[in-house]
């Protein structure tokens, strides 16, 4: 499961990564959006993978580490929070600037 | 506990939250509110200081939660000292802004509350991923802040912060929780003590944690190669928010001293033997370009920009030297070129106000208004940002110097610091003589600025001409604090001896 799981966050940062240097604010924030998926997951991992142990504390022997549970939702509110930001953002830059290139070039330069 | 703790994070929350609420209570009212909010802060926090003045690390666990397990603020000389610096700079620039120069808009005082409360948070807590969750309160707010007013140039500058940080809080988030994931804990000085520990095996790892936790604080410090967003962002915000801006690189270098001094400490299980020789030539190479880019710049707001750049390449090599002595010159010169670059960004917003179309360009342009009030102001903040005696930039340079213990940390500091001294000289007097002397024609008439707005930047001004008289005070204080931070089993102590409050049980 380890194997699997790696190779998933592995997946989704490069593709996190290869999306936010393109030159397009759309690809960007599904870039940004990605990367911070990934990065959730890699913090929900750090508490280690176990499949047997119950959440609840008090039900079983042994139970999961519950502080990157928390510290994974903390991430999710304020990832939320950010990309609603920057869509709001680049949609003002797009008004603003005519376009939506990440410096506001027009259309004539290569994307 | 102390409540007082607390409060620096409190004040700005509420009054924000109020400036939010009462939007309708007009302008006049919200700057009284703000002000009135930003004295009692720096009331508190001068407390806060006098307090630490005994040598005593005071915790304050939320929830009452016991660390290391619990979430602590952690109040310490570096903390007290960070507060009350940053307190003193919102207060001169919310002063500015509150002479007619917080429009467009009603937006301007809240977000710069909302500014303080992350600044505030992250100077207290001592916990790693806390300083994470502050980091995203500050950033949030600078976001606004640098898209406060309109424009093109904004919108386009405001993207490339917005994403270049987002792309950094992942990077923070990733770092954390593999130090989270290796050591078990996320008190700094508890991850301190367990990272010494570690099996071999498992060191790498930390390590990889670290060093991506500095590609962070080196974002945000605007450290090359990750500073190119730096001039666009500060040039293109308006005057008192690239003012109060200047301690947001400081932020990145009070991190990379805080963590690596509690969570890296002892040598971090060799950590600091692979980390250490990296610093010098990124300090040079910063510094290099941060000149380079002062000589170069167009604008006075983007030779401003580079010279923030110079002051974190100046501090990194404090970094690097990596003693007692060095720390606590380099927290002189933080708090110093923290208080000039901001003299520095309101004095070109009033310069730029007057010369009507030329704005900030570096050419002739239209006679000033009040030329010989701002040219005096403009001589002694350059004379300070570059060095020269006696003001507070040559007490923080010649403590850098004299913190050179060894003749290779000679060769490289001293050059460094003389040579980077003469080319802003160049370069300062080149856009002060083009300001002030080189005008045809008759002023624009427009943007004087009023006898409050002077009083603001010449108060701040003044504040750091008294930081190098007043040395005799400050130098002690801040080689205490460096003591201090070179002790991090003070701080495990501090954590250990906590106890919890025991109240009536309901």
């Amino acid at each position: 499961m380890e194997a699997l799981i790696a190779a998933v966050i592995a997946v989704m940062t490069s593709c996190g990564v290869y999306l936010m240097l393109r030159a397009r604010t759309f690809t960007v924030i599904l870039g940004i959006t990605l990367l911070s998926y990934a990065v959730n997951i890699f913090i929900f991992v750090m508490g280690r993978l176990v499949s047997t142990n119950p959440a609840v504390i008090g039900s079983g022997e042994a139970y999961p580490d519950p502080v990157p549970q928390a510290l994974v939702l903390t991430a999710i509110v304020i990832g939320f929070a950010m990309t609603a930001f920057l869509l709001v953002l680049s949609l003002r830059a797009r008004a603003e600037l005519g376009n939506d290139h990440v410096d506001g070039r027009g259309e004539g330069s290569s994307s | 506990m102390n409540h007082w703790i607390i409060i620096p994070i409190l004040l700005p929350l509420l009054t924000a939250l109020t400036l939010l609420i009462g939007a309708r209570m007009g302008m006049r009212r919200a700057r009284v509110v703000s002000l009135t909010s930003l004295v009692l802060l720096l009331g508190v926090e001068l407390y806060l200081l006098q307090l630490v003045a005994s040598d005593t690390i005071t915790l304050y666990a939320l929830g009452n939660w016991p660390p290391p397990f619990g979430i602590v603020l952690q109040l310490d000389r570096l903390a007290a000292l960070m507060l009350a610096m940053t307190g003193v700079l919102a207060l001169f620039c919310t002063a500015y802004a509150a002479c007619d120069r917080d429009g467009p808009g009603d937006s301007l005082h809240p977000l710069i509350h909302f500014l303080m409360l992350g600044l505030n948070g992250a100077f207290l807590t001592g916990d790693l991923f806390n300083l994470f969750v502050f980091f995203e309160v500050l950033l949030l707010a600078s976001y606004a802040l640098l898209l406060h007013g309109d424009g093109p140039r904004r919108a386009k500058a405001g993207l490339h912060y917005v994403v270049l940080n987002l792309a950094g809080s992942a990077l923070f988030l990733i770092a954390v929780s593999l130090l989270y994931g290796v050591t078990g804990t996320l008190n700094m000085a508890d991850m301190g003590a367990r990272v010494a520990a570690l099996d071999p095996a498992d060191r790498p790892l930390a390590h990889t944690g670290g060093l991506l936790l500095f590609v962070v604080f080196g974002l945000k410090a605007a450290i090359a190669p990750l500073y190119f967003w730096l001039p666009g962002a500060y040039a293109a915000a308006v005057g008192p928010v690239a003012a109060l801006f200047a301690v947001m690189t400081k932020v990145g270098i009070y991190s990379i001293v805080r963590v690596y001094g509690l969570a890296f400490s002892e040598g971090g299980a060799g950590f600091a033997e692979f980390f250490n020789p990296w610093l010098w030539p990124l300090a040079i190479v910063t510094l290099g370009l941060g000149v380079a880019g002062t000589l170069a710049a167009r604008g006075l707001r983007q030779q401003i920009a580079y010279l923030v750049i110079v002051s974190v390449g100046t501090l990194l090599l404090g970094i690097a030297m990596n003693s007692v002595a060095s720390l606590a010159a380099l927290l002189y010169y933080l708090v110093h070129s923290t208080w000039i670059c901001a003299v520095l960004f309101l004095l070109a917003d009033v310069l730029l106000q007057q010369r009507g179309t030329v704005a900030d360009t570096i050419a002739g342009g239209p006679r000033l208004l009040q030329g010989t009030s701002l040219g005096i102001l403009f001589f002694i903040a350059a004379a300070s940002v570059v060095g020269m005696p006696p003001t507070s930039g040559f007490v923080g340079k010649v403590g850098l110097m004299q913190a050179a213990a060894s003749p290779q940390q000679v060769m490289w500091v001293w050059p460094a610091l003389l040579l980077s001294g003469l080319f802003t000289i160049t370069a300062l007097s080149r856009s002060g003589s083009t300001f002030f002397w080189r005008t045809e024609g008759e002023a624009t008439g427009e943007g004087r600025a009023n006898a409050g707005a002077l009083t603001a930047i010449g108060g701040l001004l003044a504040l750091s001409i008294v930081l190098s008289f007043a040395g005799g005070w400050v130098l002690p204080y801040m080689e205490a604090t460096a003591v201090q931070l070179a002790d991090p089993e003070a701080y495990r102590q501090a954590a250990s001896a906590y106890q919890p409050i025991r109240g009536n049980s309901p």
